[in-house]
Parts: C-alpha cells; sequence; structure tokens
C-alpha cells in the first residue's frame, strides 16, 4: 500500500493539471516526487529551498493574490519552526491555504525528537479559523485533500506513516464506528485499529475521527446519548490531552469524565521503531485497553 | 499623481500637514520622516495603483514591512486618496483603522499588515511567484523594510532564493538610517548583490536619484535600492 505522503504527492499533483489556482510550495522535502509536477507546471511547483519561515511566508503571498498554496515539508518544520508565519502570514493577514505535513509524532523514530511534532495540533489550537484534518488512510489523505483544494478555508492536514488497515467513509463529523453504552472512546485517524483492538468485547462506542478541529460537539454529544452523565475517552496521535477541552466544552451541560490519551510531553530519548514508541507512550492495544478499561470501570 | 475624487490632488508639501494629524507636532524628527520621501516618489511616480484599483490584478503592489512609524505611509495614502484624511487624527484609538503598525483588513490601499519584523520580504517574494503563475508579469511587487530589519533571518531566506530564483518583479526598497546594532559591514547592497539582485544605494531624501533607482532597468534580476537617510541615532 502506498503512504499517505505518495498519495499526497500523486493527487496533488493531479489537482495542479486541473486547477490553475493551485500551487504547490515545498522546502526540498519530497522534492523528488514532484519532479513531474514540477516539469508540467514550472510556476506553481515552488522548491524554496531549506527555507521554512520562506515556504509559510511566500505561501501566504501567493494567497494573496488569489492563488491557493498547499505547503508541504515535515510537521516540526511546517508548523513548530515558521509558526509566527503561520499565525500572521495567514491568520492576520486574512488570507487561507493548505498545509500539508508528514512526519507526525513518531513516524521516524530512528531520527529522534527533532522531526518528531506531537505538539502541532496543540499549537494550532491557539489559532483561530484553522481545519485540522489527520486521516488514519491514504485514501482519506486524498479525500480530505481534495476537499481542501477547492475550499477556501485554511487548512491544516497532518499525514503519517502510521495508518488503519482499511479506509472509512467521511462523513461532515465524527463517524460511530461501534455502538456501547458505558462510555464513548474517540479514536483520531491512524490510532483507530489501535482502539478498536483495545475496546474488543468492551460495551464502549467508538466515534471516529479525521476532522478534529472544528470539534464535532454535537456528534459527541449524540454518542454519549440521553444518559446524565458522561465518559468520553479520546485517543489522539500527537500529544496527549490535546482535544480534552474540546471534549469538555461539548458537554458543558453534562456531568462528565474526560481522559485524554495520547503522545506524552516527556522526551524518550529513544530511537528504534514506531511500535516501539506506540508502546512506550500507551498508544499500543495492550496500553490502551488496560487505560481505557481502568478510566471506564468495565 | 491623479485621484478620482473631486478633491484637489495633494502635494509633496502636504505631507508634513497631514502628518500633523496624527502626532499633534508641526515638526517631524528623522524617525518619523525616514521613509517619507522614498514612499513619496514610489507613489507619486512609480507605482501603478490607484484607490480605484486597490484591488485589480494587473496592479502594482507596495508592502510596507516595516510597519513602525506608519504615519509618513498614512500620510502618503491619504495625499494620494486611498484613505480619507479625516481618519488621521484618530491614529492610535480604539475605533480607528489607523494603529501604530498598519493591518491590512483596516486600511484602504494597504497590501499587508505589519508589524513584527521579517515578514515582508517573504510575503512579496510569494506575491511575484502569484503573480506569474497567473501570467501578470507586468505588475511590480514593491517591499520596504528597514535597515535594522535586514537582521531577521527570514529576509536572508527571501533574499537568497529570489536571486537566483530570477524575480524580476520584485523590488525592495531598504531604508538605511544606520539603526542596526551591529551594522552590515561591507554594506547593505551587496548582501543583495551577493545573491544575486541589482542593487544601488541612493541618498534617500534625493527624488530624482529615487526616481532613478526605483526605474532603472535589471532584467532578470530582482532590484534592490538602499535609501540612505538620517541617522537614527
Amino acid at each position: 500500500m502506498d503512504t499517505m505522503r505518495d498519495r499526497f504527492i500523486t493527487t496533488a499533483s493531479r489537482l495542479l493539471d486541473d486547477d490553475p489556482r493551485l500551487a504547490v510550495v515545498l522546502a526540498e522535502i519530497s522534492r523528488d516526487g514532484f519532479d513531474r509536477a514540477e516539469r508540467a507546471h514550472p510556476d506553481r511547483v515552488i522548491n524554496v529551498g531549506i527555507r521554512e519561515q520562506l515556504l509559510v511566508g511566500a505561501g501566504a503571498g501567493l494567497a494573496l493574490t488569489g492563488m491557493r498554496p498547499i505547503m508541504h515539508t515535515f510537521a516540526p518544520f511546517l508548523v513548530e519552526r515558521p509558526f509566527e508565519q503561520v499565525k500572521l502570514d495567514f491568520g492576520h493577514q486574512g488570507v487561507s491555504g493548505v498545509l500539508v505535513s508528514a512526519g507526525g509524532s513518531y513516524d521516524w523514530p530512528a531520527g529522534g525528537v527533532t522531526h518528531m511534532a506531537p505538539g502541532d495540533v496543540a499549537l494550532m489550537d491557539t489559532l483561530d479559523g484553522w481545519t485540522v484534518q489527520v486521516p488514519g488512510h491514504p485514501d482519506e489523505a486524498e479525500a480530505l485533500l481534495r476537499q481542501a483544494a477547492v475550499g477556501e478555508d485554511k487548512i491544516y492536514l497532518r499525514l503519517s506513516l502510521q495508518q488503519n488497515e482499511r479506509a472509512r467513509a467521511l462523513g461532515a463529523g465524527f463517524t460511530p464506528v461501534r455502538e456501547g453504552s458505558n462510555g464513548a472512546v474517540i479514536a483520531v485517524g491512524p490510532m483507530l485499529d489501535n482502539v478498536l483492538a483495545a475496546t474488543d468485547g468492551l460495551d464502549v462506542t467508538v466515534l471516529y475521527a479525521t476532522t478534529v478541529r472544528p470539534f464535532d460537539a454535537g456528534g459527541l454529544r449524540r454518542a454519549v446519548g440521553g444518559r446524565e452523565t458522561a465518559d468520553v475517552v479520546i485517543v489522539e496521535p500527537y500529544l496527549a490531552g490535546t482535544s480534552t477541552g474540546a471534549a469538555n466544552d461539548a458537554l458543558v451541560d453534562l456531568p462528565h469524565r474526560v481522559l485524554g490519551l495520547g503522545v506524552g510531553k516527556a522526551e524518550l530519548r529513544r530511537y528504534g521503531q514506531m511500535d516501539e514508541h506506540l508502546a512506550a507512550h500507551g498508544l499500543d492495544p495492550h496500553g490502551l485497553r488496560e487505560r481505557i478499561t481502568g478510566f471506564l470501570g468495565g | 499623481m491623479t485621484t478620482k475624487t473631486a478633491a484637489p490632488a495633494h502635494t509633496y508639501r502636504d505631507l508634513n500637514r497631514l502628518m500633523s494629524l496624527m502626532t499633534g507636532d508641526e515638526k517631524h524628527g528623522p524617525a518619523a520622516t525616514s521613509t517619507l520621501d522614498a514612499l513619496w516618489v514610489l507613489y507619486d511616480q512609480v507605482l501603478r495603483v490607484t484607490p480605484d484599483t486597490v484591488k485589480a490584478p494587473d496592479r502594482d503592489r507596495f508592502l510596507l514591512s516595516k510597519g513602525h512609524g506608519p504615519m509618513a505611509y498614512y500620510a502618503v495614502l491619504a495625499a494620494h486618496g486611498f484613505l480619507d484624511e479625516e481618519l488621521l487624527p484618530g491614529f492610535g484609538g480604539y475605533e480607528s483603522p489607523l494603529g501604530h503598525h498598519p493591518d491590512r483588513m483596516l486600511v484602504p490601499g494597504a497590501e499587508i499588515g505589519s508589524g513584527s519584523l521579517g515578514h515582508g520580504l517573504p510575503l512579496a517574494v510569494g506575491s511575484v511567484l502569484g503573480l506569474r503563475a497567473q501570467g501578470l508579469t507586468r505588475p511590480r511587487v514593491w517591499v520596504l523594510i528597514g535597515d535594522a530589519e535586514l537582521d531577521e533571518g527570514s529576509n536572508h531566506e527571501a533574499i537568497a532564493y529570489a536571486g537566483p530564483a530570477g524575480l524580476e518583479q520584485l523590488h525592495t526598497l531598504v531604508i538605511d538610517n544606520a539603526s542596526a546594532t551591529f551594522g552590515w559591514p561591507g554594506g547593505i547592497a551587496s548582501r543583495f548583490e551577493a545573491a544575486g539582485w541589482s542593487a544601488e544605494t541612493v541618498d534617500g531624501h534625493d527624488h530624482e536619484a529615487l526616481y532613478a533607482a526605483y526605474t532603472a532597468p535589471h532584467p532578470g534580476q530582482p532590484r534592490a535600492v538602499v535609501a540612505r537617510v538620517s541617522p537614527k541615532n
């Protein structure tokens, strides 16, 4: 199977053929993949070198002239390093564009913490008006990218190597995958397969989320039903607790508890493989089951 | 420059009065006027943009990156009819669109909001790329930065890219009032030239010299004009 990043490259290349308003801005990362597209559209596949402030600033400049920029590099260099450019050159200037990251929180553990961005979504949460999408499969990444390309919104599309076995149909909000009565578990993007394995045989509702901002408050309220209290677990492939506040806001009228699971803040200082990092953060099926049942009393 | 409004066209002599509406002072020191002549010549003789064409895709664009001390900018915009001079006395007030740093969403004719240094040049690079991608090779993009603003690394990302990329539509105006603490040994222009730009240094108060530098041909290269003005300190 191709990766989400592979699919991003093939899809964006095709979209460039059809939509003259689109431009892809790169900072060396994934440049080889866009080789054909760059030859076909030399003015709309723009590599600025290893210059991430310019990557985002120039992308916003394109938007000022009416273009729809798609800016891409690894997550720490797209969102964290040029964060002020994301904040000011898009938000303050009042223009929009599409940020597409690769690498996620632990795609390349052997590369160490410099190439990990577990804090990216929390950082984007400090800004107004960004849609944040975390697909769990290349087909979902393609569908979300196609929507993003024709829209007018500010979008952060977070791609990772971790992916689910199969793609899900994407609805407008959170999609119920499993129905139960003893609490709701929201699985974000590539966490779904591990959440399904972890909750196998448990009487819980499982919601699947790819668009996490805006947070589907209505979907969560519907999932917890007409009960007097609600227990909610959110499993995110980035910083633990990133969406806890959003879930609290969604359930403000209902006594509730929320457990936020995700990547820990402490730097592991470990290399190795993705599975080892998932286990270290308690995001493998075993670690998830232990914490989910501990919380729900199942 | 002519405007389509019925009001009489302002002249260079009006700028001091317009600035006084904001500052309350009749006299303005070097800090407030460092950009005044450079801006006046640009808007009066070079930029192909009027209050009627601020949304036209093929207009020239002026991006004020050094957003500090924008009174001269607002005065020039008012003199050319982009904004109503009645707005000037409210400068910095809660109800005023005119802040101590400009906001493009509030100020008619302002292409960007600025204040945090080092954002304008990358935005200008992207603007040129966007125009070029749409086949708009006639519009010119100008960005004004300060010599101290040049400290910001983001400028150097843009300078190093724009030269080799041959962004001929891009123009950087550096107002040099010697305010960079560590200076620019070898000169500011040399930084641009080393990156493949066409560059020239002129007296920032000499209108003829400014005009000549602004309009000199620079085929295949972006252009930098360093306007030297009185030192800040």
